[in-house]
């Protein structure tokens, strides 16, 4: 930091040296808070996940002792309730963020382009009754989900007047999967993927779909996302111009094909966001499974971030696979943006279309 | 560049300095808090140290109890205590309780600040004094003959009794004494073996009622492998037992009981544990601890019932799981020769029966026994299973096969017992090393 600066203000001379230290005396404040709040505790957590730290005193004291990757072996081999722990945890959030990123994307660009309609009645009113789940404390609706999907809770009296019998949806661990496999007759595991595991989980229960219960957090997660997306969603519309609609509708297209023609592809910069986001939100999962579930029931609604701090919260304070879990995950999250990054970009790279990429760079800009 | 160099320096200093006291205000081991200690000796050793004067901190700081509250009734009980303790020691003590007492403790063991006194569970003792967080205080205690060996052998890790057990409780059955009537069964219908209790079960299933609701989890249905003679470590714990055969059967019957419907766990029915289901009338008889006067006092006034001793199994034994939980004082703590006293203070029997008297717990030593039984007689069933009770697995680790278990316990209906008591036998023995 100060052999860069350093070179710089002797390479800019004399004369711009009150800019250069201004310079510095401005993004003094947040180098401050950024290197207090980001570098110092990333820092500290590293250190944590490499060493024999043991939740006494500062892990810098000089007690605790490099231990290299002992922390990172425990979670990922070994064969012991770490592992499989780990493995559960990574399966469950696996299966969430399958299911809820897609959906969610989807639901809120729908919400989005039907409030987006000049001629809606009550736009104001949808739009607040569609953000407002999204402004409220998660762990209020937590618990308010666990009272509507209480076995004889709001949820399946309805299913009652459709004659469905309700699961009991927060002590039912059965996968969706597991549950429609065995509704066809299949109860067991297939040999071949009972026999092998990938972190101490059996391939048929990586297999299984997430539990009831962790379908009633992932259906929570849809309801309050879907608004603020929905929000990037409208601004993003309202940045197009109708000019290119227009254009559309006087070639003959119909609203189907606009919308998946024309106003899709503008906004695909804003679909990266929104999955982006989505995908971040969907492995940090942690305040629903706290308030509500504590993983339960059979650790089917265990995700990472839990486990990470129940590993190190919990009775047996192991602060040095809890910080590993952490930077694990972080390096899932970094796996996954990318991937889907160069999906999303990749195909627009590929088919250029001259006039709309000229109006979505515009609608980009938001 | 000078002055550029300057400030950019300070700008580094700066960062230096709040990242130093970033993690110094984690180091609080060092200064101010041994600069009173008598023994000269730092605090971290004194769990090891045999120094003379018993190698105590002390100062005149006042002392901090945290711990996880039942409710107000303790709580109250609690601060009541130690004021009159602060009255007669002239030592301040701030009462505090925990939302999470686990995430409390590692947040105070880590800044080098912990409380001084607190609940201190079987399951995290073993943690906590590897970490050497704990002072291993039991042997000073004046009264230590006076506790339960049971108790005293649940707190004695490594061949060092840490800390003085509180109180314990024990499971009973406990029977809704209306429906136990409306059933057509007397007193002399309380179920003593296996087969009498799944008989009454299925007498009291009836179309909203379930026989028996217990929780689904270890700490419950153990009391069936106590009671057929084993449980899932031997008593000295040594050895690991969870696979046993015997183990086995108690599931086994636990599970025909369920495949009829006179059992369902607590769980099932939408409740949160079995005090639960058995105070909304959910339930006809459920296996709680004594700690569930509490709640039939409090929230289920209207339900008439009584605890009987549970059952014995095929082998004639009698068996029933005991809980405990002890006064843990901190190794950091500044001020352990004032935390012994009110631990001394807190473990007499005088307040002992107070807190039994507010909380409904029994009292950790035997000379109370005889006084909590006059004075409570239609608990004293609790009290006796002192004389047979089990503790749970306190092993380091132990509460994550103990969490693993009870995950698959809870799914006993549709599994094998033999393949859930394999896996634990197996974790548990991976603690083992």
């Amino acid at each position: 930091m100060k052999s860069a600066s350093a070179r710089s203000s002797s390479r800019t001379g004399g004369i711009r040296r009150g800019e250069v230290i201004s310079g510095w005396l401005f993004t003094a404040p947040m180098l401050l808070i950024v290197g207090l709040f980001l570098v110092v505790p990333i820092g500290m957590a590293l250190w944590v996940s490499v060493s024999d730290y043991s939740g006494r005193g500062s892990p810098f004291s000089g007690e605790f002792h490099f231990v290299g990757l002992t922390h990172y072996a425990e979670i990922t081999s070994g064969g012991g309730l770490t592992e499989r722990n780990f493995g559960i945890a990574l399966r469950n959030s696996l299966w969430y963020t399958l299911l809820v990123v897609p959906t969610q994307t989807a639901i809120s660009l729908m919400l989005a382009v039907l409030l987006n309609r000049q001629r809606l009645r009550g736009r104001g009113f949808f739009r607040t009754a569609f953000y407002f789940p999204s402004v409220t404390s998660s762990v209020a609706i937590t618990v308010l989900w666990l009272f509507l999907f209480n076995a004889t809770g709001a949820i399946n009296a309805m299913l009652g007047w459709l004659h469905i019998n309700g699961p009991n949806w927060f002590n039912n661990p059965q996968g969706l999967l597991h549950a429609t496999l065995s509704g066809l007759g299949v109860n067991r595991a297939p040999n071949a993927l009972a026999r092998h595991t990938i972190l101490g989980v059996s391939w048929w229960d990586w297999l299984a779909g997430p539990s009831w219960a962790m379908t009633a957090l992932m259906l929570m997660a849809i309801f309050t996302t879907s608004g603020t997306f929905m929000l990037l969603f409208i601004a993003a519309l309202q940045n197009l111009s109708p000019e290119v609609d227009e254009a559309a509708i006087v070639d003959g297209a119909n609203g189907w094909q606009r919308f998946w023609q024309v106003t899709l592809p503008q906004v695909r910069p804003t679909i990266f966001t929104v999955v982006t986001l989505g995908v971040i939100g969907c492995w940090q999962v942690f305040d629903q499974v706290f308030t509500g579930t504590q993983g339960q029931p059979a650790n089917t609604t265990l995700t990472p971030a839990y486990l990470a701090y129940n590993t190190a919260f919990g009775p047996n304070a192991q602060w040095g696979t809890a910080a590993a879990i952490g930077f694990v995950l972080f390096v899932i999250i970094i796996l996954f943006n990318l991937g889907q990054r160069a999906m999303l970009t990749d195909r627009s790279d590929r088919a250029p279309r001259p006039h709309r990429v000229k109006v979505g760079t515009k609608g980009a800009a938001s | 560049m000078h002055t550029h160099l300057r400030g950019a320096m300070a700008v580094g200093a700066g960062a230096v300095a709040v990242a130093l006291s970033l993690t110094g205000c984690s180091s609080g081991n060092t200064p101010a808090s041994t600069s009173t200690s008598t023994s000269g000796a730092p605090t971290s050793s004194s769990t090891t140290s045999s120094a003379p004067s018993n190698g105590l901190s002390s100062s005149s700081s006042a002392l901090t109890i945290l711990f996880g509250s039942s409710g107000d009734a303790e709580t109250k009980a609690m601060q009541d205590a130690a004021t009159a303790w602060s009255a007669t020691s002239g030592t301040q003590v701030t009462v505090t309780t925990a939302a999470n007492m686990d995430q409390e403790m590692a947040q105070g063991f880590a800044g080098g600040k912990p409380a001084d006194v607190f609940y201190l569970g079987t399951g995290v003792l073993a943690g906590y004094a590897d970490a050497g967080n704990l002072l291993a205080y039991g042997d000073l205690m004046p009264n230590k003959a006076d506790f339960y060996p049971s108790l005293v052998a649940n707190f004695t890790y490594k061949g060092k009794f840490y800390c003085a057990p509180k109180d314990f409780s024990t499971l009973g059955l406990i029977i809704n004494t209306d429906m136990w009537a409306a059933a057509g069964l007397t007193d002399a219908d309380y179920p003593t073996t296996w087969e009498q209790l799944h008989a009454v079960a299925k007498r009291l299933t009836t179309g909203g009622v379930t026989g028996i609701i217990p929780g689904g989890q270890y700490e419950r249905l153990g009391a069936f492998m106590v009671q057929n003679g084993s449980n899932l470590m031997s008593p000295d714990g040594t050895k690991v037992t969870a696979a046993d055969q015997s183990n086995i059967d108690a599931l086994a019957f636990v599970k025909t009981m369920l495949a009829d419907g006179s059992m369902k766990f607590a769980a099932d029915v939408s409740a949160g544990w079995g005090g639960e289901a058995f105070g909304t009338g959910k339930a006809a008889m459920t296996i709680e601890g004594n700690w569930i006067t509490g709640a039939m006092n409090g929230d289920y006034k209207n339900i008439k019932w009584k605890a009987v001793p549970l059952p014995t199994g095929p082998s004639g034994k009698k068996g029933t799981l005991q809980f405990t939980n002890c006064w843990g004082i901190a190794a950091a703590s500044p001020n352990q020769q004032a935390a012994l006293k009110l631990v001394e203070f807190m473990t007499t029997k005088d307040q002992q029966m107070k807190f039994s008297q507010a909380f409904g717990v029994l009292p950790s030593i035997q000379s109370a026994a005889a006084d909590y039984k006059a004075a409570y007689p239609n608990l004293s069933i609790f009290m006796d299973a002192v004389q047979y009770a089990q503790g749970v697995p306190t092993l380091k680790g132990s509460s994550d096969v103990l969490k693993e278990l009870n995950n698959n316990l809870g799914q006993l209906a549709t599994s094998d017992p033999a393949t859930i008591l394999n896996a634990a036998q197996t974790q548990l023995q991976a603690l083992m090393k």
